[in-house]
């Protein structure tokens, strides 16, 4: 198990070092430079600034001084804005970025959960086709039809909650809703499925004979063990929710990591750029890791070699 | 019809030959899923969505560039059925051109996430050791890409290289491609980057158990080459839960295209995309809250309707699933 885990650590190295090289390339490769501007600058004071920032230097060397520093934590400087370093930059917005996963995944969470199991415990009573439409619907609405609808009808016709912004526990509610809702459907769906599986299982009919009372056999033994393929989506979920959490940034104008990139790529701002693209990676990597990992540690029937 | 069997065998014994009619997986498929209602729904709105597309310069009341600024932010009327945008162009009929720029989105990224995956899922599987390894690794990398960050930045990479490209060039033809089709072109490159890991994953795992079967041995047994093998063994078993899965998977890119359009880097203006619609109507949203819900009910309701047909599909084809 232990070596099952270095080597998979090990493993990402090289994975991050691709990315990065690919980043780097590709970012690179788009035509126009940082220092463009509409009235173009004077081409010594270019000069001077690509000096400053060895973009003079050949691509190679560029990449190689690039990974050196990041291994010492020092992920550059921003072009744009130059008070600034990455490191700043994404200390600043990222845990606007994960505040909103956060958020996300809660509402996921209470949302979706609850949902699959009483479809599950009720399973082909109204009841359960409701939820399972409810649960089609959210997997189907996109946050960019989600997104406008909520403004539209609690701030804009109810003035309940703030248009957009973030700060606020009020302003967090829809873009939170926006965001986790088809999550919730997600993981309403793969309850309801591991919940019917599990109680057909021998073990439920063996603690119903035995006399346990309904209540504890769902809650003890059936929930307990249904829960296990939705646990282990968790990490990943979360990996997506705050790495596709861009297009709620947009609606919401909230000052997240994914409207920042967006804006670095036009601004020819390689380092953001590939700060940003690294923390995500690194964190789609690590939730992937953590999903096996707890896999082999909630069920001690899989093995690793 | 076991009941039946039973009876005639016991009633002609030893020499029954029994006579059933002809049902192979897609028919009896095609039976599971007419039953379905949802499914059916889902069908049908597919359908009428694919009408209007291909009609859609008869169906739509105006051309989705026509406008004037008198009409700008006109309100829904005897006019305009959902109103008119801030160049006064009818909103209805850029939601009905806009129908073609999604069910293509969603129609290359299926065929392009299908074919690459699905051969390099079952070339990886099937040949396992060395190749599988290596194919592998590939795979992961791509796992631990940050998929809307690269597509990003391969969408302003291809816009700003090929855009100043000199015509006449490899680069300055693909330009005029994307040109024809509006910036689509590019749309769909950046998505068969992306889209087909899911896919080959999936294929790959099925293609290791496939080789394993009795009649991959028996057909090899009797000579029959790999290609042979693969084509005509190991494909046809793995190519329904591959369906399944890619049909669920075409709301995925439709949005995808929608959200590159919200955010500027995917159709060029003024061809109407509805992620673009949504980004142009939320701009005037206090006034105008109509012009990004009407697009944004447009790409909820076919991405239902992808859903439901998808979900169906599935039940139809591996009704254990359900």
């Amino acid at each position: 198990m232990i070596n099952y885990i270095v080597r998979r650590v090990l493993w990402a190295i090289p994975v991050l070092l691709i990315i990065s090289l690919v980043t780097f390339g590709l970012g690179h490769a788009i035509p126009g430079g940082p220092f463009d501007r509409e009235k173009p600058l004077p081409v010594e004071i270019i000069a001077n600034l690509e000096a400053y920032y060895g973009l003079d230097d050949p691509l190679w060397k560029q990449y190689t001084d690039y990974l050196w520093n990041a291994l010492h934590g020092d992920f550059g400087p921003s072009y744009s804005s130059r008070s600034r370093t990455v490191n700043d930059i994404i200390s600043d917005h990222f845990p606007v970025s994960a505040q909103l996963g956060v958020l996300a995944l809660m509402v996921a969470m209470v949302v979706g959960i609850p949902l699959g199991m009483v479809s599950a415990l009720k399973q082909n009573s109204s009841l359960d086709y409701f939820c399972m439409f409810f649960a089609l619907l959210g997997v189907s609405v996109p946050a960019m039809t989600l997104g406008p609808l909520l403004v539209w009808f609690f701030a804009l016709k109810l003035h309940i909650l703030p248009v957009a912004r973030w700060g606020t526990w009020q302003q967090a509610i829809m873009p939170a809703f926006a965001l986790g809702i088809g999550s919730a459907a997600l993981l309403a769906r793969l309850t309801r499925a591991s919940m019917l599986q599990v109680i057909r299982e021998d073990y439920i009919r063996t603690a119903r004979s035995k006399g346990v009372s309904e209540k504890n056999v769902t809650v003890h033994h059936a929930l307990k063990n249904a829960l296990i393929p939705v646990v282990t989506v968790i990490g990943p979920m979360f990996a997506a929710l705050v790495t596709g959490s861009l297009i709620v940034e947009q609606i919401f104008a909230i000052p997240g990591c994914g409207k920042y990139f967006v804006t670095s790529i036009t601004n020819r701002d390689y380092p953001v750029v590939l700060g940003i693209m690294l923390l995500y990676a690194v964190l789609i990597i690590a939730a992937n890791l953590l999903v096996d990992i707890t896999y082999a540690w909630i069920d001690p029937r899989i093995k690793y070699t | 019809m076991e009941v039946k069997l039973k009876e005639k065998k016991q009633i002609i014994g030893e020499t029954f030959i029994p006579e059933r009619p002809e049902v192979n997986l897609w028919k009896d498929a095609f039976r599971r899923m007419c039953k379905n209602k949802m499914a059916l729904l889902g069908a049908v709105i597919i359908t009428v969505l694919f009408i209007f597309a291909i009609f859609a310069p008869y169906i739509a009341p105006y051309h989705y560039a026509e406008g004037s600024l008198k009409d700008n932010f006109a309100q829904p009327g005897s006019k305009f059925l959902l109103g008119a945008d801030f160049m006064g162009r009818d909103l209805l009929s850029r939601i009905i051109y806009g129908i073609r720029i999604s069910l293509s989105v969603g129609i290359v990224g299926a065929v392009t996430a299908f074919v690459i995956g699905v051969f390099y899922g079952v070339i990886s599987g099937y040949y396992g050791g060395k190749i599988d390894n290596i194919m592998m690794r590939i795979v992961d990398v791509m796992y631990g890409f940050p998929t809307l960050l690269l597509i990003i930045l391969l969408m302003v990479l291809f816009k700003s290289t090929f855009s100043v490209a000199t015509p006449g060039t490899f680069a300055g033809y693909l330009n005029t491609i994307d040109r024809a089709f509006g910036g689509l072109f590019f749309i769909f490159i950046g998505i068969g980057v992306t889209s087909w890991i899911g896919m080959a994953r999936i294929a790959r795992g099925m293609a290791l158990s496939l080789r394993e079967k009795e009649f991959v041995e028996a057909a090899r047994a009797t000579g029959n080459s790999n290609l042979q093998i693969i084509f005509k063994h190991v494909l046809p078993n793995l190519i329904g839960p591959c369906i399944v899965r890619v049909t669920l998977a075409i709301p995925g890119y439709i949005t995808f295209e929608a959200f590159l359009s919200f955010i500027g880097l995917g159709v060029n203006p003024p061809t109407p995309s509805w992620g673009m619609l949504i980004s142009e109507g939320y701009k005037a949203m206090r006034s105008f809250p109509h012009l990004a819900i009407y697009p944004g009910l447009a790409l909820a309701i076919t991405m239902i309707a992808f859903n439901f047909m998808g979900d169906g599909l599935r039940d139809a084809l591996d009704p254990r699933m359900k």
